[in-house]
């Protein structure tokens, strides 16, 4: 094991930058676009039920499916990380434009109502008043966000761009444990670091969640 | 003053919950508005800042058109205060109550400088300044919620059910508070209750709505209860609006008898109770009402209800027939 360590350290470096670099950005993105659209979700009630439904459509699609797919839709090379990109992308909005949604649909209605009377215009209402109270739940959504790309990001490298999931289809292809095991180990240990970031981020910024569900 | 000018607001559906509404709110006193569920009044109180757009009619505040203005604006020069506060989970308790001074362009310094006046005001320690609205019980969350309508100094408010949600006690202190913060303040106040025994303790006016939208009667407490101008009135004041209009008589006119000799006194010349060993149930001075000196002539052991002066020594008493002549007499008059 530290034999193959040594001798491929710049090849599981490389790998895990690129991991990261693939599941993250998406998140970002994906975090990003979804505000507007779980927004609009809340804005207009009636649009809120479709939007749940095309979000469970997209999020069902099989991330090989669409790997495959995007290069013929987008006129990307079958080889470009840009492919993983889009593809986490849509994953990310799909799960996200949901939970955002759901966020603002969790806020106490007095809450807004007592906002709305005290002069607050609507822009600077969903910027100090309604996200920061539904930062719970849109934060719980953004962890299962991270920890899921961090694991499709391996399924990439069915189709030649994976991060880490390189090592594990060339441990397959040369009967070769190592790698496999190093792959796993450094994509748990990341899901795991990436999660337990946002959770520190969310007790720094929320610090009055702890203090919910019970009376003084 | 706020003005309403033959407002009518019929919801989509057809259902009308304010009927061609006039009324004038005097400036620098609490006019409640009252009545069963149903009958307009939370609409005709949310019409005010806009809340709710009114179908036809104007509403004014000082003369001024409330649809001429902008909304937001409007809004920050009025207090509104709601049942369970509605307070901001995620913001501290000065945070909350700095919220519209911030709105209206103060630092964040001024801003929380203000608040922890206010918060002092409502009667909340400084040690509460730091806690979130969850870590607050009723009473204080809604003293917070108050001092949050308070604190741009609007010179009006708006109060939709404000002490309804908190538990009988707690309510006589908010009311209390109220009274004393109103008393200091001279605020023009629109305040909605269910509660008919609230608005009278705490309206300078009160506003009976019924069903449909449409007004029953406007008047001072002691108008509604003495001279109710319908059934329906008199019926939602409810059956002992005789003995309740009781409170807005004062005991001073009342005459008194010299002390009786067995009724014993402290050193001090205080009341200690009467000589059978029973106790005098409690005293009145003059500032007190008619309806106090009535209960205490009634639940008296022997019938007579004893008056001290502002030192607590006693100057007088008055029997249960003199009260019963003096009422009689009360009624001759009105």
């Amino acid at each position: 094991m530290s034999s193959y360590l040594s001798n491929n350290w710049d090849t599981i470096l490389t790998a895990l930058r690129q991991h990261i670099w693939l599941a993250l950005v998406p998140v970002v993105l994906g975090f990003v676009i979804a505000l507007p659209i779980g927004y609009l979700g809340v804005r207009f009630p009636r649009l809120y039920h479709p939007l749940v439904n095309v979000c469970g459509v997209l999020y069902s699609i099989p991330s090989l499916a669409l790997f495959v797919f995007l290069p013929v839709l987008l006129g990307t090379k079958i080889l470009s990380p840009l492919n993983i990109v889009v593809a986490l992308t849509i994953y990310t909005v799909a799960l996200l434009s949901r939970t955002v949604a759901d966020g603002l649909r969790s806020v106490d209605p007095l809450v807004v109502e007592s906002a709305t009377a005290m002069g607050y215009r609507r822009l600077r209402r969903l910027v100090d008043v309604q996200l920061p109270v539904a930062l719970p739940v849109i934060l719980a959504g953004l962890r299962v966000a991270t920890v899921a790309n961090i694991s499709l990001v391996s399924v990439g490298a069915l189709i030649g761009v994976g991060g880490l999931g390189q090592l594990f289809t060339r441990g397959f292809q040369l009967f070769y444990l190592e790698p496999i095991i190093v792959g796993i180990v450094l994509s748990v240990a990341l899901a795991g670091i990436a999660d337990l970031t946002i959770v520190l981020i969310q007790r720094w910024i929320t610090p009055w969640t702890r203090f919910q569900g019970r009376t003084a | 003053m706020i003005t309403f000018d033959d407002v009518v607001k019929v919801y989509p559906g057809g259902s009308t919950a304010v009927d061609h509404l006039s009324l004038e709110l005097p400036t620098g006193k609490t006019t409640v508005f009252v009545g069963p569920s149903g009958c307009g009044k939370t609409t005709s109180l949310r019409m005010i800042n806009r809340m709710i757009q009114p179908t036809s009619g104007r509403i004014l505040i000082d003369g001024k058109d409330v649809a001429g203005q902008d909304e937001a604006e409007l809004r920050r020069g009025i207090g509104y205060v709601i049942q369970h506060a509605g307070l901001f989970p995620h913001r501290t308790v000065l945070d909350n109550v700095a919220t519209v001074p911030m709105l209206l362009g103060k630092s964040r310094r001024e801003a929380r400088a203000v608040a922890a006046e206010l918060l002092e005001r409502v009667g909340l320690a400084t040690e509460f300044a730091s806690r979130y609205p969850a870590q607050l019980s009723g009473g204080q969350q809604q003293r917070v919620g108050v001092a949050r309508a308070l604190a741009a100094d609007p010179p009006v408010m708006l109060m939709d059910e404000p002490f309804s949600a908190v538990d009988p006690v707690v309510r006589e202190g908010l009311h209390r508070e109220f009274l004393r913060l109103q008393k200091d303040l001279g605020k023009t106040i629109a305040m909605v209750t269910h509660d008919i025994d609230e608005a009278i303790k705490l309206g300078d006016v009160v506003v009976i709505f019924r069903q449909g939208g449409h007004l029953a009667q406007v008047g001072t407490p002691q108008e509604l209860l003495e001279h109710p101008a319908d059934e329906f009135v008199a019926e939602f004041v409810g059956r002992d609006r005789g003995v309740r209009s009781l409170s807005f008589d004062s005991a001073a006119d009342l005459p008194v008898r010299p002390l009786p000799a067995d009724l014993v006194l402290d050193d001090a010349g205080r009341p200690a109770g009467w000589s059978t060993g029973e106790s005098t149930g409690g005293t009145f001075t003059v500032a007190d009402s008619l309806r106090l000196v009535t209960d205490l002539a009634i639940s008296s052991p022997v019938g007579i209800a004893v008056r001290v002066d502002d030192h607590g020594k006693a100057d007088g008493v008055v029997p249960h027939h003199d009260l019963v002549d003096h009422l009689a007499a009360r009624r001759g008059r009105k």
